[in-house]
C-alpha cells in the first residue's frame, strides 16, 4: 500500500460523497447525505493519511521533504483543505446541500491530479531554490485561502440559483454573462485541459452550451420542483452571511500567504517583490477580495452582487494556481512538466 | 467678499476631501490596479528592446513603450495609481476615525437601556428570586466574559451592562497604516537601495557588481571572493545544491567568511549576497579522443588549453583553442562548445568545432582523423545576487501588522451585552440581550447560549 494508490482510492471516495450530496439533494433524501457526510469524513482522513505516508516515503527514499513541493501534491493539498473546510462549514451551518456545491471541487482536484498527463505522481527531490522552512508556511497558508474561497465559490453560486433569477432583465449584463462565461471556461480549458486554443473552444463551446441547457430547463421547471430544489437550500441570508463568514477567512490566509511567500523570496533571491506573474496573480486575487470586503462593510453591497464577486474572485484564484504556468516567470515549481 | 471666497475655498477643499474619503473610489481603484496589473503578466517586463520589436511589431512597440508597458508596475501612471489609493487609504482613515473617536476611546461606555429592549433577538426568561440574589448570581458569570461591566440599579431591579473588544474597532486602522507602512518601505528600498549582480569563478574576486537593469558598475568598498563553488544533481539530472564558499575581504584581510546556498544569503555591512544562478566555465583539462580513419585505432591524450598535442601516425597536431557557451554551425546554435585547430603535417590548419551536447559531432567533417572529447572535469562559476535595501524591515513591520490587523478586524469585535432583571414578587423576570459591530449572527449565538446558562444556573 502506496501513498498514490491510497490517493488515487481517494479520488472515488469523494467522487462517491459528491455523487451522495447531490443526490441526496436533488431526490430529497436526507438519509443520503447524512452517509455523504461519513463518506467525506472518511475521505478526508484517508487524504491525511495519504498525506502523511507520502511524507514517511520521500524520507525513506532519502529525499525527505514535506509533500507540498509540485502540482500533484498540492493538488492532493488543495483537495484535502476543501474537503476539512466544507465538513467545519457543514457543522456550522447544519445545512448539507452545500456539501453538493464544495466536495465535486475536491473530486475535481484529485481527479485531475490524478488524470492529467504531465502531472507526474512521482515523489520527486527538491530543487535548491524550494529547501527552505518557509516552504511549509507559504504552500499550507496559500491553499487553506484558496480552499476558502473555493467553498464560498460554492455558497455563491448556490445563492445565485436561489436568487440570482430574480433580476430585472438588463440587455447588456444578458450579452455580457454568457459572453463572460465564454471567455472563463475557454481560459480554463486552455489552462487546464486543452494544449492549444483550436481545441480550448471545442471544449469551452459545449460546456458553456450545456451551462446554459441547464439554466434554461431549471427556468422551464414546474415551480413546485424548483421549490423542492432551492427550498432545501440554507436562506438566502444565511448563505450570504455563510459565503462572507469563509471568504474572511480566506482572505486572512491569502493574506498570510503572500506575505510569508514575500518573506521567502527575500531569503532566497534577495527581493520580497518582484512582479513576477504568480505575485502578481496572487495580488490581482487580493484585490478583488478586497474590493468585495469594502464594498460589504462600507457599501453594504449584499447577496448577488457580492456572490458575482466571488465568482470573479475565484476564477482569479484559478488563475493563480494554474494560468501562470503559461506565463514567463520564476514560479514554475508547480507547474506542469514539459 | 473675502469671506466668501474663503468660504469658497474652503468648501473646495471639503469637496477634494469628500471625493478622497469617498469608498466609491476606493473600490474604482482597487478594481483597475486589479486590471492594469494583468497586462504587465501578459507582456514580459524588463526584457530587450529588440524583442519586443521583433513580437509587436514597430506601431505596437511605440504605442506600448509610451504606456511604459514593458516596465508598467514602475511607469508613471501605476504609480500614480498606488499614490491615488494611499490618499484614498489615508483620507478615509482620518475621515473615519474621527467620527468613531468618541466611541473608541470613551472612558465611561454610555449605555441605553431602550436600545436593548428594541432588539430583535433578546432572550426573556422568568427565573425564581429577588433581584439582590440573581445579581449575586449572574455577575461572576458576565465579568468572566466581557471585561467591562457596569451594574445600575433601579426601582424594582438592575441592569448588568457589560462590553469587550472596544479597541478592535481600531483593526480596520491597523491594516490601513499596514499598508502606507508597506509602500513606504518599498519607497525607502527603491532609493536607497539596489539590486545588482556579480559572477565569481573559482578563486575569482570582484570589489565592484553590476546594478540591474542598466548594468551600471558599483563600487562595494570591499572585495568579495569565491573560494569554491560546487554544483550537485540529482540521478534524474536536476540540481540538487548550488554551494558558494565566499570570503569578504578589506584591505586584503578576510573579515567575514560563509558558505552560502539559495535560500541561505551572506549579509556583511547591510549588502546581501544570494546564490542566484551558475554557469560553465572552460575545464582546465580534458581527454580527448583521436580516431584515425586509416586504422580505425583511438588514441586517448590529454590535452589542455593553448597546448599542442601531437597525433600519432604522423597525423599533425591538435591545440585547444577556447571555450565557448554558444557555439554557431552554419548559423544554428549549438551550445558550449570546445574550439579547436588541427594542423596536418603538410597542410593548411583546419578549425574544428567539439559542442559537447554532439560528441561525434566531427564525423560529419569527414577529415583523416575524427576529434572527440572524451572526458573533461567541468568547471562552474557561481552567479551571485547583490542588493541591499534598507527599507525591509519597514516591510516586515508592515506585513505584521497586516496579519495582526486583518485578524482584528474581521474576527475580533466589540460585544455588547445588557442584562436587565425586574423583579415581581417573588419571581423576576429576566432579559438577555446584546449586540456587536461584526458577526452579528455569531454574537446571537453567544447572547442566547449565555441567556441559557444563566437560565440554568444553580443556585449558591
Amino acid at each position: 500500500m502506496n501513498s498514490s494508490l491510497i490517493l488515487s482510492i481517494i479520488t472515488f471516495v469523494y467522487g462517491l460523497a459528491g455523487f451522495l450530496y447531490i443526490f441526496a439533494w436533488i431526490f430529497k433524501k436526507p438519509a443520503a447525505a447524512k452517509i455523504a457526510s461519513w463518506v467525506a469524513i472518511v475521505g478526508l482522513m484517508g487524504n491525511t493519511a495519504g498525506i502523511i505516508l507520502r511524507w514517511v516515503e520521500s524520507y525513506r527514499m532519502g529525499i525527505g521533504h514535506a509533500p507540498f513541493s509540485n502540482l500533484y501534491e498540492s493538488l492532493v493539498f488543495f483537495a484535502w483543505t476543501i474537503a476539512l473546510i466544507y465538513l467545519v462549514v457543514e457543522r456550522k451551518a447544519g445545512n448539507r446541500t452545500i456539501g453538493a456545491f464544495t466536495m465535486p471541487i475536491a473530486f475535481l482536484a484529485m481527479a485531475y491530479a490524478s488524470l492529467k498527463t504531465g502531472i507526474s505522481s512521482d515523489i520527486q527531490p527538491l530543487i535548491p531554490a524550494l529547501k527552505s522552512n518557509w516552504l511549509i508556511a507559504h504552500v499550507i497558508t496559500c491553499f487553506i485561502g484558496y480552499a476558502a474561497f473555493a467553498t464560498s465559490f460554492g455558497i455563491g453560486a448556490m445563492y445565485l440559483m436561489r436568487q440570482g433569477r430574480e433580476a430585472e432583465a438588463v440587455t447588456w449584463l444578458d450579452i455580457a454573462k454568457p459572453l463572460t462565461l465564454f471567455i472563463f471556461v475557454l481560459l480554463f480549458s486552455r489552462v487546464l485541459l486543452a494544449g492549444n486554443w483550436a481545441m480550448a473552444i471545442i471544449i469551452a463551446l459545449p460546456l458553456c452550451v450545456l451551462f446554459y441547457i441547464g439554466v434554461l430547463l431549471v427556468r422551464r421547471m414546474p415551480a413546485d420542483v424548483k421549490n423542492r430544489l432551492l427550498g432545501v437550500f440554507p436562506e438566502a441570508a444565511i448563505l450570504d452571511e455563510l459565503g462572507y463568514q469563509v471568504t474572511l477567512f480566506g482572505f486572512l490566509f491569502l493574506s498570510i500567504g503572500i506575505i510569508s511567500g514575500a518573506v521567502w523570496a527575500n531569503s532566497a533571491w534577495g527581493r520580497y517583490w518582484g512582479w513576477d506573474p504568480k505575485e502578481t496573480w496572487s495580488l490581482i486575487t487580493w484585490f478583488i477580495y478586497a474590493t468585495l470586503l469594502h464594498a460589504r462593510l462600507m457599501r453594504g453591497w449584499r447577496g448577488r452582487r457580492i456572490a458575482y464577486l466571488s465568482l470573479v474572485g475565484f476564477a482569479a484564484v484559478l488563475f493563480t494556481y494554474f494560468g501562470v504556468n503559461l506565463l514567463p516567470g520564476l514560479h514554475s515549481y508547480g507547474a506542469f512538466s514539459q | 467678499m473675502n469671506t466668501k471666497q474663503s468660504s469658497d475655498n474652503a468648501s473646495a477643499i471639503d469637496q477634494i476631501w469628500k471625493s478622497f474619503a469617498s469608498v466609491k473610489l476606493t473600490i474604482g481603484l482597487l478594481l483597475t490596479l486589479a486590471a492594469t496589473s494583468i497586462v504587465g503578466t501578459l507582456i514580459p517586463q524588463n526584457e530587450a528592446p529588440g524583442a519586443y520589436l521583433q513580437s509587436f511589431g514597430e506601431t505596437l512597440y511605440r504605442v506600448f513603450s509610451l504606456l511604459g508597458l514593458f516596465d508598467m508596475y514602475h511607469s508613471w501612471w501605476f504609480r500614480a495609481l498606488i499614490l491615488l489609493l494611499v490618499v484614498n487609504i489615508i483620507v478615509c482613515s482620518i475621515d473615519r476615525l474621527q467620527a468613531t473617536w468618541k466611541i473608541i476611546f470613551a472612558r465611561n461606555p454610555r449605555f441605553n437601556i431602550a436600545r436593548y429592549r428594541q432588539l430583535k433577538n433578546k432572550t426573556e426568561f422568568n427565573q425564581d428570586g429577588a433581584a439582590a440574589h440573581l445579581k449575586e448570581l449572574y455577575l461572576p458569570v458576565i465579568s468572566r466574559r466581557f471585561r467591562f461591566h457596569r451594574t445600575e440599579d433601579n426601582d424594582n431591579g438592575f441592569a448588568i451592562y457589560a462590553e469587550k473588544g472596544r479597541l478592535t474597532r481600531l483593526g480596520v486602522y491597523v491594516v490601513h497604516l499596514s499598508v502606507v507602512i508597506l509602500l513606504i518601505g518599498g519607497l525607502i528600498g527603491s532609493i536607497f537601495g539596489f539590486e545588482g549582480y556579480v559572477n565569481l569563478g573559482p578563486g575569482d574576486s570582484a570589489h565592484t557588481i553590476q546594478l540591474r537593469p542598466d548594468n551600471q558598475i558599483l563600487p562595494l568598498g570591499f572585495e568579495v571572493r569565491c573560494d569554491d563553488f560546487i554544483v550537485e544533481f540529482y540521478d534524474s539530472g536536476a540540481p540538487k545544491e548550488f554551494r558558494s564558499s565566499l570570503s569578504i575581504l578589506k584591505q586584503g584581510k578576510v573579515v567575514a567568511q560563509k558558505d552560502i546556498i539559495v535560500n541561505d544569503p551572506l549579509h556583511f555591512e547591510g549588502i546581501s549576497f544570494f546564490q542566484a544562478s551558475y554557469g560553465q566555465l572552460s575545464p582546465t583539462e580534458m581527454i580527448l579522443n583521436f580516431t584515425s580513419q586509416a586504422t580505425g585505432m583511438i588514441y586517448s591524450q590529454t590535452a589542455a588549453i593553448g597546448q599542442p598535442v601531437v597525433i600519432p601516425e604522423d597525423l599533425g597536431t591538435f591545440t585547444l583553442k577556447k571555450f565557448t557557451r554558444q557555439a554557431n554551425f552554419k548559423g544554428h546554435n549549438i551550445g558550449e562548445a570546445f574550439v579547436g585547430e588541427l594542423t596536418p603535417p603538410n597542410g593548411q590548419p583546419i578549425e574544428v568545432t567539439l559542442p559537447l551536447k554532439f560528441p561525434s559531432f566531427d564525423k560529419m567533417r569527414k577529415g583523416q582523423i575524427i576529434v572527440a572529447i572524451a572526458d573533461f572535469v567541468p568547471r562552474y562559476y557561481t552567479g551571485l545576487q547583490v542588493s541591499r535595501d534598507p527599507g525591509v524591515w519597514v516591510v516586515y513591520t508592515g506585513f505584521i501588522l497586516m496579519i495582526i490587523g486583518i485578524y482584528i478586524t474581521f474576527f475580533m469585535s466589540h460585544q455588547q451585552l445588557c442584562v436587565e432583571v425586574t423583579t415581581e414578587g417573588p419571581k423576576s423576570q429576566v432579559m438577555v440581550a446584546g449586540t456587536s459591530n461584526k458577526n452579528k449572527m455569531g454574537m446571537q449565538k453567544r447572547v442566547a447560549q449565555l441567556a441559557h446558562r444563566l437560565e440554568n444556573l444553580p443556585p449558591p
